[in-house]
């Protein structure tokens, strides 16, 4: 098997306006992001010959990239919209690495906007809601999304010893890079108190357990490593990626509190040549707090059952270990839903270009993030770094 | 799809509904391969263990153990407002497969994993009747 190690990398990356953005509809959000990010490379939209895209629920088209292809009056030749939840931006982008690895185009741009806290409608919500879970097996019971993640975080809790307070450390974690963050959607200070006396939603889940409804579109150019030394910004290699799909519905899980995060961080480190050890930052998928626990001891960082502790212990946080979800995350910087992640990867960009300011991680060099799709059902783990390697 | 009452009702597919007409009937319906004996749910045309056919139907004892659960306080749409607090839990049949569902009849706050519980079925309408589960000794 070909490895995709040093080959391909990020050459533009790019943000919307996040958190309530009622000026722009999802599709203007993800044209924004597009024209954000070809300003941020330094390129021409004649010079785009691949697009991906995945579909927004504010504002669905039956062939989305072809959509916003049509819209830029953007001619590709691979044109593709995909849809796999939160796990959707990082397997996209393995998917487009590949693709240029093997030449079906040169210069893809990734894209993906919704706008969930303006753009949707009370039926749309509720449609969106009942859909997440399986038609006949779940969907008759009432499963919200965070009742789905409690039941994760439950028996975490009742397996593990996790606290409450353990999953509050990574909400407040989360909060506390926002607030070094000035696009962040959610910034003022909160405390392990405020989140564990927060409004029980799905218990254990409390309000601050949840993560963000917003608005909000990210992009990536990804080309080839031998064209990256052509654009105006240090390239941002992708050194290593896997995937690991585990399951649909959270009542056919193998596991309850192990993931395919394992088998997607394994396929990453392997192609990487590096391990847990060797990461500087992380962007770890949040859209519930459990959800870091379990990436975290799934991917390496802590002995199953420890990330509890190791959160508590402020080992997210800058002067850290493992400074986490720098930017803010779902929880506190926003979630537009299936682009959600894109800001994680944006925001490596930002930091192995030592552009993030009052957040930079010092010298960070080698960045991880991973993204989950579903119910802790497909998950994709890149690393990213500012050299190719041999 | 959404029911007449506002819920999420379930709409039986070819393969699923002979689960669907158990449970009008009062039985709940798993399946086991004829081959390996491997006992499964949902529905499915092959055995996932491995992959022969036919499956056949057998009725699950009704019996099992919470796996884990969650008291929603905040309910997934209007329909099911007027229930809140429910509990949605993961069951494990005693057969070994696990399903999802509510748990009722019972206090949420008294919930714990492992807990026994029993199957017992509610009718939505003339043609829809959901298995639920309560404790048991």
């Amino acid at each position: 098997m070909t490895s995709l190690r040093g080959k391909v990398a990020i050459v533009g990356a790019a943000d919307t306006e996040v958190g309530s953005v009622p000026g722009l509809s999802a599709t203007g959000l993800c044209v924004d992001a597009v024209h954000r990010v070809l300003e941020d490379a330094g390129i021409a939209k004649s010079q785009v010959d691949g697009l991906v895209t995945c579909n927004s629920m504010a504002e669905p088209y039956m062939y989305h990239a072809e959509m916003i292809a049509e819209y830029l009056q953007i001619f590709p030749r691979y044109c593709i919209s995909v849809g796999a939840g939160g796990g959707t931006t990082f397997s996209i982008l393995h998917h487009a690495a590949s693709a240029i690895v093997t030449g079906l185009c040169d210069t893809v741009v990734i894209a993906m906007a919704d706008s969930l806290r303006t753009g949707v409608s009370k039926t749309q919500a509720m449609d969106m809601m009942a859909s997440a879970g399986h038609p006949q097996f779940e969907s008759p019971y009432g499963p919200t999304i965070p009742a789905f993640y409690a039941l994760i975080a439950r028996a975490h809790m009742e397996t593990y010893g996790t606290t409450p307070e353990h999953l509050a450390a990574v909400a407040v974690n989360a909060r506390q890079h926002a607030a070094r963050n000035p696009r962040a959607q959610k910034r003022e200070p909160i405390s392990i108190d405020d989140v564990v006396n927060s409004r029980l939603i799905a218990d254990p889940l409390r309000l601050l357990d949840c993560s963000l409804v917003s608005d909000g579109g990210a992009a990536v150019i990804l080309t080839s490593a031998e064209r990256a030394k052509d654009f105006p910004h240090p390239p941002v290699y992708l050194l290593g990626v896997g995937e690991g799909h585990g399951h649909e519905h959270i009542s056919q899980a193998q596991s309850l509190t192990t993931s395919a995060a394992v088998e997607s961080g394994r396929r990453a480190y392997e192609m990487a040549g590096l391990g847990p050890a060797d990461i500087d930052v992380a962007g770890l998928y949040d859209c519930f707090t459990p959800v870091v626990l379990i990436e975290l001891e799934d991917l390496g960082f802590c002995a199953k059952g420890e990330a509890g502790a190791f959160a508590a212990a402020g080992e997210l946080g800058l002067g850290g270990t493992l400074p986490t979800n720098t930017h803010g995350g779902l929880l506190s910087h926003c979630h537009s839903g299936n682009p959600g992640s894109m800001f994680a990867l944006t925001e490596a960009v930002t930091q192995l270009r030592h552009q993030a300011d009052d957040r930079q991680v010092k010298d960070a060099e080698v960045a991880l993030v991973h993204g989950q799709g579903g119910i802790m059902s497909s998950h994709c783990t890149l690393i990213l770094g500012t050299e190719a390697g041999g | 799809m959404t029911g007449t009452d506002g819920r999420n009702w379930p709409r039986p597919t070819p393969e699923t509904a002979v689960y669907w007409d158990g449970c009008r009937d009062g039985r709940l319906m798993i399946q086991r391969c004829s081959a390996c004996g491997h006992y499964q749910f949902y529905p499915r045309l092959v055995c996932t263990e491995c992959m022969r056919t036919p499956v056949e139907w057998v009725q699950a004892s009704g019996r099992g153990t919470v796996v884990s659960y969650t008291v929603v306080r905040q309910a997934i749409s209007d329909a099911y407002a007027a229930q809140v607090p429910y509990v949605v839990a993961l069951i494990r049949l005693d057969e070994g497969p696990t399903l999802m569902s509510n748990v009722i009849d019972g206090d949420p706050e008294r919930m714990t994993i492992g807990m026994p519980v029993e199957v017992v079925f509610e009718a939505w309408s003339e043609d829809l009747t959901v298995p639920m589960f309560r404790a048991c000794d």
